[in-house]
């Protein structure tokens, strides 16, 4: 690969990173400061992108796509000529919205109980949500995919310094989402969450309304997720159910937090980076190790090393507090 | 604070059904659920039937799943993926160990699989079961004497559910396999009724292992432990229980109930996939809560009742939302009775 | 068995010295001795909050010691997992929660005895012998039970292992007045047939009139310490804890 390859590599990686780092601030406000068990991010992900899409995606020609119509009616409702990069912003804030509206309502039904029941829905959510597009082929094609999904302000460059400019969009959108997060967890609310992570008894005892943090947490961080994943539908412009593996859009991402440091943002971001270069850097090694499946057995691995043996990840808490121990 | 829509009296008549529950009672109450929604007039009863197959998969993964949330308290999230190794274990049993000591054989009687399944299907439970007990000394344990909370116990069984899963791709790859099968005839009953012979075996496995549950909890001392250290783990302590063996027999029953749903599922959708376990999750959590968590009769029940429901459900909507019926139930069961059908479970 | 003799020294059964203990980073006893000798019934009183409840967990080993030395017939047990400290005749009844609702009573007793490797099923029928309601309905569910029947099955829980001693967590919390007496029986009875018995009590003044001796224990230390009827005598105790 000559240099241009490289650098070129390297500005497709951080687009990457940076919208992983996205995910991982968000799955930081659930697990990290708040305690909150997500193991459906892939949900999130899969609104959010689809939601973006397909708001900003055009119906396509009826006379070629004779079996399905995607993108909805837009066309015969009157196709809004707000100008494409409106569109831009318009679809991010829906899949923001609606993220945050799902998570309103499974906070709402699980929140009050047991922690691990939060767990078990956001599975339900994701896999329902899968299941859906999957199926429902007249909202997005279903398996075969939703595609020519438009670029932000893709008339302004050249398609091949295109990526350029989307790792400024990523790299701006990842930089107000870190500075909203930092504001938010250090906060009086914020710290009212890790008092709730630390022990939810005293924190309800001194006259906290553990329901009403929690859910407030739970729909900040599917929030940030939502605006991922409209980030995310933007750079691949191709959408899939097969695009939302949990592999890739849940694992991947709990591995980040934990590497990087949950409780800590700057852990978040460095983790998603670090754990991305990874990922994708041993695809160059030779033979075994370059078998995906041997990464995905690494990223299960590190999890639970990091939990045994680094509870912090590399950062650690800015205010140590271990987790959970020394309590009876 | 349980907002239950049941009256007081009603509600106190279900609590003391659950709480003197055989196997007989459980039986019953299952054949009568099936029938009940079998003959409405318009429900298919070959899909009860299928219902009532499905439901007695779910129930032995579910059973060993809400043991172990019961007595470990914690959500064992790779409970999917113990499933799913029990089943590759299985195959490699049935398809390489065995053919090189010259043992195959499939369509046995009436069954698509042979002999040599009915031997590999132990040797694979036993790899699970050895499997689960070295996971927890090499994880759950540590983390449990560091005093961690529930969250982070589920947690790490994330990180090993995802592991376990690498791992079954790493040595299988992500293709379909089959145990070695041949086609059979299935069974023609009244009512457009059609029974696969293969769900006869899979119906007894359940029946014998489920009763097996029963004499263990009930008549063994371990059995009695176990259901001790669910029921008052500090107790239990200073009883003299031994607590670290009520753990790993725990985690023995519940491997070795997953390792054979998962079996089971492998012959029964004639497939193996290396995401079958995790996708079987769901349907499995929602049986648990249904039941109450740290109720097996419950947790045996609302796994029949959900077998039955998702696959009637394929009368009206798409079946491949069968997960997401299930998923439906849990919610619906979260919102009127968080406790489960017997609210005899924790929240 | 009277007290041992060792190196001139006479050995309780239980000694417990300068114990600390607490919860996280909450240090609850900051120092507490207390000894019990064989066949002898203690009593430890003091306002809520003292520390009683958690010096008996620290004793069994629920709670860590963190500096000080509990010993047993002899044997340091600061340290050892409760299950260990159990199986060497040391047991001990909570104040809640103190039997398996969903087990019947019959199988609350097995647990009892979980340790015991030989037939135990003679020490069962003691037990209903000398709790005979329990010994009506064996196979009813310990939740369903009465608060005094409840205690009672918790007290023969713990004996079912024939220990030399018991700590019990208040046993009289939350029964009705004809009920503590019974249960107060029962207790001199156990007490009667050779068990130590330490005793946390609010009903300090039934507790420490059948006690050998009893301490009084305030904000995590030890404030007195004197015979039971001496104990009642002292105008100090008997304005702060007896009611007058």
């Amino acid at each position: 690969m000559d240099v241009i390859g490289i650098f070129n590599y390297g500005v497709g990686f951080v687009i990457m990173a940076g919208i992983y780092a996205i995910f991982a601030l968000g799955l930081n406000i659930h697990w990290g400061f708040t305690g909150l068990f997500n193991i459906g991010i892939a949900g999130f992900f899969a609104l959010g992108a689809y939601t973006a899409a397909l708001l900003t995606t055009q119906p396509p020609d009826p006379a070629q796509f004779e079996d399905f119509r995607f993108g909805g009616n837009w066309s015969e409702i009157g196709y809004l000529d707000l100008g494409f990069d409106l569109w831009f912003f318009l679809g991010i804030a829906a899949a923001a919205v609606v993220c945050g509206v799902i998570a309103l309502v499974i906070g709402y039904v699980t929140l009050r109980l047991r922690d691990d029941y939060l767990a078990i829905a956001t599975l339900g959510i994701a896999e329902t949500v899968r299941l859906f597009f999957l199926n429902e082929k007249w909202v997005a094609n279903g398996s075969k995919g939703l595609y020519r999904i438009p670029e932000f302000l893709g008339h302004v460059v050249s398609p091949e310094n295109y990526d350029y400019l989307y790792l400024a969009v990523v790299l701006a959108a990842l930089g107000v989402v870190f500075l909203a997060a930092q504001r938010a967890v250090q906060s009086p609310w914020g710290r009212v969450l890790r008092g709730i992570r630390e022990d939810e008894t005293a924190a309800a005892a001194s006259g906290k309304d553990v329901f009403r943090f929690k859910l407030q947490a739970f729909i900040l961080g599917a929030v940030i997720m939502g605006i991922g994943g409209a980030l995310f539908a933007h750079h691949i412009r191709f959408l899939s159910p097969l695009t939302f593996d949990p592999l890739l859009a849940t694992f991947v991402i709990w591995a980040m937090l934990m590497v990087g440091g949950s409780g800590n943002n700057r852990g978040a971001v460095l983790g998603a980076f670090v754990v991305w270069g990874i990922w994708t850097g041993t695809q160059f090694l030779p033979g075994f190790f370059a078998d995906p499946n041997l990464r995905f057995f690494m990223i299960g691995v590190l999890i639970v090393a990091a939990i045994l043996l680094r509870p912090g990840g590399i950062l650690g808490e800015t205010r140590r507090i271990a987790r959970g121990a020394d309590r009876e | 604070m349980n907002q239950s829509a049941l009256n007081p009296g009603l509600r106190d008549i279900v609590r003391r059904i659950a709480l003197g529950w055989t196997p007989a009672h459980t039986t019953i109450a299952i054949v009568v659920i099936a029938a009940a929604i079998g003959f409405l007039p318009f429900v298919k009863m070959g899909l009860v039937v299928n219902g009532v197959f499905l439901g007695a998969i779910i129930a032995l993964g579910a059973v060993g799943l809400t043991l172990i949330y019961g007595i470990l308290n914690f959500a064992n999230v790779a409970h999917g993926d113990y499933m799913t190794m029990g089943a590759y274990a299985t195959l490699f049993v049935v398809g390489s160990l065995l053919p090189r000591l010259g043992i195959e054989s499939s369509g046995l009687g009436p069954f698509s699989f042979g002999y040599s399944l009915l031997i590999a299907l132990p040797i694979g439970v036993a790899a699970i079961v050895i499997l689960a007990i070295a996971l927890e000394v090499a994880v759950y344990r540590r983390l449990r004497n560091r005093g961690v909370n529930a969250v982070v116990l589920a947690m790490a069984s994330l990180g090993v559910a995802i592991a376990l899963r690498g791992l079954v791709q790493m040595i299988w790859g992500g293709a379909t396999y089959q145990y070695p099968r041949e086609s059979r005839q299935v069974f023609q009953l009244p009512m457009d009724v059609r029974v696969p012979p293969d769900a006869i075996f899979i119906m007894v496995v359940t029946v014998v292992l489920v009763a097996g549950v029963y004499l263990v909890l009930n008549r063994t001392r371990m059995g009695k432990a176990m259901r001790a250290t669910a029921d008052n783990p500090d107790l239990a302590l200073v009883s003299g229980i031994d607590t670290r063996r009520v753990v790993w027999w725990t985690w023995a029953m519940g491997a070795a109930l997953a390792a054979t749903a998962g079996i089971l599922l492998a012959v029964f959708q004639a497939q193996l996939q290396p995401i079958m376990g995790w996708r079987f999750l769901i349907p499995l959590f929602a049986a648990v809560i249904l039941g109450g968590i740290g109720n097996p009769y419950g947790a045996l029940v609302a796994a029949f009742l959900i077998g039955v429901t998702s696959e009637v459900s394929t009368q009206w909507i798409n079946p491949s939302y069968k997960p997401a019926v299930a998923f439906a139930m849990m919610i619906g069961m979260l919102l009127v009775r968080p406790r489960g059908i017997f609210g005899g479970g924790r929240n | 068995m009277g007290a041992q003799c060792k190196g001139g020294r006479l050995l309780a059964l239980l000694e417990a010295l300068d114990v600390v203990a607490g919860y996280g980073e909450t240090e609850i006893l900051h120092g507490v001795s207390l000894t019990v000798g064989d066949g002898e019934i203690v009593t430890i009183i003091g306002p809520n909050g003292c520390g009683k409840s958690t010096l008996l967990k620290a004793i069994v080993g629920l709670v860590r010691v963190r500096t000080g030395r509990v010993t047993f017939r002899g044997s340091a047990i600061a340290g050892w997992p409760p299950e260990r400290i159990v199986r060497g005749g040391l047991c001990y009844v909570p104040q809640t929660s103190n039997v398996f609702a969903s087990l019947s009573i019959r199988e609350n007793l097995e647990m009892g005895a979980f340790v015991r490797r030989d037939d135990y099923r003679g020490r069962i029928d003691e037990m209903f012998r000398l709790f005979p309601d329990l010994g009506l309905r064996p196979g009813q569910k310990a939740g369903s039970l009465s608060g005094g029947q409840r205690q009672m099955l918790a007290i023969a829980r713990a004996l079912m292992l024939d220990p030399s001693l018991v700590l019990l967590d208040e046993p009289s919390a939350g029964l009705s007045p004809a009920m503590v007496g019974m249960v107060f029986e029962r207790i001199r009875e156990v007490n009667q047939s050779g068990v130590a018995v330490v005793l946390v009590e609010q009903n300090a003044r039934e507790a420490l009139s059948m006690s050998n001796r009893g301490y009084v224990l305030v904000a995590g230390e030890n404030r007195l310490e004197d015979a039971g009827e001496d104990l009642l005598n002292n105008p100090e105790v008997a304005s702060l804890y007896l009611g007058g």
